[in-house]
């Protein structure tokens, strides 16, 4: 029988705790320190000889060398089950909700499942089946989402169902099936269990390539840089360069079953407006709120750092949770850079030899391993799940050679890269048509998507529109060299195809209730109508009347893009532009 | 102060100039100590050995010094009585008048739970146009000046608050000039409206590592106005790249491994504290923040303001326009996050779309600027759009500007048809035919 480790406490500098142990002690194991009748979390970092450090998830103030320790014999877990949809956690998924006061008090852990809600089971699993990890032993309705009850991911090994328990009325502790493993020893299971966040779930058949597009309603991911349902993605960009207003839209738009929100080290206002308006606001898609398919991990930049670490894991497990059950997720943490941050200081106060900028050495091995989590998966049903994750880098300075942007880049697939000098000439979304790329373009499997989905056209539109704008951007080049008279006419229409696209295309205006989410099948009318006016040979008097003549006309698009799709308005406009081309256009 | 726990020692095992080391037991991580009646805080304990940052410096201290334990993290007494008195970063008066009585708390508390804040939604109007109009303030938000050494940030800084219709400000001055101080005393005794001011004050006589404490000082005594009193609650920060340096100059002294610009790695963690104190409760009370971030040769790739830039709300720039002789608000760079929330809301519907437009026009203004310079002919729409943007300097983003929202939507108007076609506005057609040309 083994008995608990317990410890005293040796040394304190901020959050890193050196406590001397009198048992076995893991490496990543939990363990609570003693301050008064508060018991504070804290996690064993390393260890070595008789002591352990540990990076405390509170603040240590009033801690005192020869406090008690005791450890939890576990790694740091999440509960998972029926109930974490729509709800608030902490990093350490704590339900923020059932908190009391209006200040977080140390050691104050509260339960993340409801224990008391009763939930309507039926069952999918039949006495004599052959279950393994991951496998649906049953369902219930959490809000409007199928919530699969699944054999534990914990079991390894192949069980039989011995018992499975009718349908009917149950709270999560209900043991819902008994299952017997091949030396006869039985295990009762519940709608609930628990996962060490740290590692990935990977109960299921195998992981494919990203085959299909996950759309978000903005127009210049969806129709220049597409990201895959499944995929990697990431942000990067200085502050103030619309991060954050881009990730919300992606979270209020994107085409996805489950969406959590892991913010990470960032603002509280940020994740209060999504406290606030999530609940209002309605997903067009499926006409129930917003907070319905979100779940919210909010670890905010004042939150004890050591907590902000364990955020993206506990994020990243949830969602997990739900690919295993067939659904489709979508992880955005906010920001991935604050976590990196976070490792920083520990590695310091740890006195680690610092790599680049300070950052640990692993730096780039902990981003990518985190980064493949994510994925399409069969499972072991045939049915498919996915975890697509998008996070946000904030790079010191805004510049992108920097360690945490570096690794990133290598681990993802999608980079969208936000530019200042987009941003402070208010063309937003700040994506950088040039430097950003979407590897899923160059995917087979994503190509025959797109045929099969778009016509065959699409792919080929896509790098056309590319070419369009990087001919403009040479031409700006250029004419701002040469100035406007320097330069044949041609090069100012070459110019100006590219802010046409630019404005009515690449720009999107979040915050208009129209524009701000433009569905794929207005984004392929809209692109292909801008398209078709870029492959249009003109005739201009000189570059005033090309400018001129450009200007009104994506005066007209943009009173289209405010437009109801297909609307009288919108039609109206539409006639306008043809009007406005036939007085221009060559013959 | 004396209590009857209170532990002395009387030996020093080690002294830097910001710390001293000695060997004690059952010491308080953050507890406070006078090491020979400096004050001093434990910053680390290995074992029996404790290390405390001496908090005016270690000049003088000798290892025999006594070093005596309070049995608690710094305070401060809360009570009405704070308002409109002066002190000095630990909570001392320094305006000559009584010791304040009133609740003990501790300073640097606990952070609201974001699950119990509301969403910021009032704005908070200042009569400058660079500020109301294109770069909004809201109450609970946390906004600093990026401002060179030699522009008039504490003057602005001080006609925003003295504007602001708030029910305290509190003035947290880190390494604050003897002049600026006095600038702001008189300011706000001027103003008649001393009774409502509070000011934690170390100025450039005091030692540097002082200024640690004034932030959480002044925000302790915020929160008891917000939370307590459900008040509006303004509180200025100057300036924190000061304080910034005292972080690194007591984490240097503690052999930490620095990162960039020898700052600690802990940089991020450690503004964030602070500038997260900013909230709007449901309760109606409040707490904004506005400070003051100076740059070194406007850099602010540098850690500070690059830190401070990711956790505030935005942030102003204050510019010396060279065509109209007036310092603006620079509309490139500055940025309030927060203005989303109340502009067009609060404020009347065409807000939006003529803040970018005017500052599209004024960048298209910029280039023509950049052309002229290089040596171009300007087309009639470049000079069109350069005298517009003087115009737009002088009438709207200079700093001296004092009029209400309607007032500068209604300016911005005037000189949109005053230069330009309708086509060349590109803003929705319904709020051009309603304000344009009228």
């Amino acid at each position: 029988m083994q008995t608990q480790t317990t410890g005293k406490v040796r040394g304190i500098i901020a959050n890193l705790v050196t406590i001397e142990v009198d048992g076995p002690v893991a490496q990543n194991e939990i363990c609570f320190i003693h301050l008064g009748d508060t018991r504070l979390m804290a996690e064993v970092i390393k260890v070595s000889g008789k002591n352990a450090s540990a990076q405390v998830y509170e603040s240590t103030r009033g801690l005192r060398v020869e406090d008690h320790v005791t450890f939890a014999g576990h790694m740091l877990e999440v509960r998972l089950g029926p109930g974490l949809l729509s709800n608030n956690y902490d990093g350490l998924q704590n339900n923020l909700a059932t908190m009391d006061g209006v200040f977080l008090k140390k050691g104050d852990y509260t339960e993340p499942i409801d224990r008391e809600a009763v939930w309507d089971f039926k069952p999918l699993a039949k006495v004599g089946d052959k279950v393994t990890a991951g496998d649906w032993l049953g369902e219930v309705m959490e809000s409007w989402l199928l919530h699969r009850i699944m054999v534990p991911f914990i079991m390894t090994e192949t069980y039989t169902v011995e018992t499975v328990v009718e349908e009917g009325s149950y709270t999560v502790d209900k043991t819902i099936a008994v299952l017997k493993d091949s030396k006869g020893k039985t295990y009762p299971v519940t709608m609930v269990q628990k996962w060490p966040v740290k590692r990935a779930i990977t109960a299921y058949k195998e992981k494919p390539r990203p085959f299909k597009v996950m759309e978000t309603g903005v127009r210049t991911i969806d129709t220049f840089n597409p990201i895959a349902e499944g995929g990697t993605g990431f942000i990067p960009g200085p502050f103030g360069s619309g991060k954050t207003v881009l990730q919300h839209a992606i979270a209020k738009q994107a085409e996805a079953d489950i969406i959590v929100v892991a913010a990470c080290g960032e603002r509280a206002n940020e994740v209060v407006e999504i406290f606030t308006e999530f609940p209002k606001l309605i997903d067009n898609r499926t006409g129930r709120h917003l907070m319905e398919r979100t779940t919210i991990i909010c670890n905010t930049s004042n939150m004890p750092v050591a907590a902000r670490e364990a955020s993206v894991y506990t994020a990243m497990t949830i969602c997990e949770y739900y690919r295993a059950m067939g659904h489709r997720a979508l992880l955005l943490a906010d920001s991935t850079s604050r976590w990196a941050q976070a490792l920083r200081e520990m590695s310091n106060r740890m006195e680690e030899l610092p790599g680049q900028d300070a950052f640990p050495m692993d730096l780039p091995a902990i981003i990518s391993s985190f980064y493949a989590r994510a994925g399409i998966v069969e499972l072991n049903n045939g049915e498919l799940g996915s975890v697509t994750f998008i996070g946000t880098v904030s790079p010191a300075g805004g510049n992108l050679k920097e360690p945490v942007t570096e690794s990133t880049q290598k681990a993802t697939r999608c980079f969208y890269a936000l530019s200042q000098n987009r941003a402070d000439r208010k063309r937003y979304p700040a994506i950088d048509p040039m430097d950003s790329y979407s590897k899923y373009l160059e995917y087979p499997e994503v190509i025959s998507y797109f045929e099969k989905k778009m016509g065959p056209e699409w792919i080929d539109k896509i790098w056309e529109g590319k070419n369009f704008v990087r001919r403009g951007k040479e031409a700006y080049e250029q004419i701002n060299i040469l100035g406007d008279d320097g330069v044949p006419l041609s090069y100012h229409i070459n110019y100006w195809k590219s802010e046409l696209i630019d404005f009515i295309i690449l720009q999107q205006d979040a915050f208009d209730s129209i524009d701000a989410c433009t569905p794929m099948e207005r984004q392929e009318y809209m692109y292909t109508k801008v398209i078709e006016v870029c492959r249009k040979d003109f005739t201009f008097e000189d570059f005033e009347d090309c400018s001129d003549f450009f200007k009104r006309v994506i005066n007209v698009f943009r009173q289209m893009n405010y437009s109801e799709f297909q609307s009288e308005g919108f039609k109206r406009y539409e006639i306008e532009i043809e009007e406005l081309l036939t007085q221009k256009v060559q013959a | 102060m004396a209590k009857a726990f209170q532990r002395i020692y009387t030996r020093l095992e080690g002294i830097t100039k910001a710390t001293v080391v000695l060997n004690a037991r059952r010491v308080m991580n953050d507890e406070l100590a006078t090491v020979d009646g400096r004050l001093s805080q434990v910053v680390k304990i290995s074992g029996d050995q404790v290390t405390l940052q001496v908090f005016g410096g270690t000049e003088g201290i000798a290892t025999n010094s006594e070093v005596v334990f309070w049995g608690e993290a710094p305070s401060l007494n809360v009570s009405d009585h704070l308002a409109g008195r002066f002190f000095n970063a630990y909570g001392k008066p320094i305006d000559g008048g009584p010791h304040v009585e009133g609740e003990h708390r501790e300073i640097g508390g606990p952070s609201v739970n974001p699950f119990r804040r509301a969403q910021p939604s009032q704005i908070i109007p200042t009569g400058i146009a660079g500020i109301d109009l294109n770069n909004t303030l809201v109450s609970g938000q946390k906004i600093p000046f990026f401002a060179d050494p030699d522009q008039p940030y504490n003057q602005v800084m001080a006609t925003v608050a003295l504007r602001a219709d708030v029910d305290k400000i509190i003035l947290g001055g880190m390494g604050l000039t003897n002049d600026d101080y006095l600038f702001f005393r008189q300011s706000f005794e001027n103003a008649g409206k001393l009774s409502r001011i509070i000011s934690f004050v170390n100025t450039t006589d005091d030692p540097p590592v002082e200024r640690l404490l004034i932030p959480d000082m002044a925000l302790t005594a915020a929160e008891y106005f917000a939370v307590d009193k459900n008040e509006k609650v303004l509180v200025l920060l100057t300036d924190m790249t000061l304080y910034a340096d005292a972080l690194s100059i007591v984490s240097n002294r503690m052999d930490q491994i620095p990162s960039k610009d020898s700052m600690p790695g802990s940089l991020y963690s450690d503004l964030a504290k602070i500038y997260e104190k900013a909230v709007q409760l449901p309760s109606g009370g409040s707490i904004t923040i506005i400070a003051v971030t100076t740059l070194s040769g406007g850099d602010i790739t540098h850690a500070i303001p690059d830190n401070t830039g990711y956790i505030t709300e935005g942030q102003l720039f204050l510019r010396h326009d060279s065509d109209t002789g007036k310092v603006i608000v620079d509309p490139f760079r500055s940025l309030s996050r927060l203005k989303q929330l109340v502009i067009g809301k609060q404020t009347r519907e065409d807000h939006n779309h003529v803040m970018n437009t005017a500052i599209r026009l004024y960048a298209d203004a910029a280039d023509a600027k950049t052309k002229l310079e290089n040596g171009f002919d300007l087309s009639d729409y470049d000079l069109r759009a350069l005298d517009f943007a003087k115009e737009y300097s002088l009438q709207l983003l200079s700093i001296d500007v004092n009029i209400n929202v309607t007032e500068m939507l209604e300016r911005t108007w005037k000189l949109f048809a005053k230069y330009f076609t309708i086509e060349e506005l590109s803003i929705r057609e319904d709020l051009v035919e309603k304000y344009y040309g009228h």
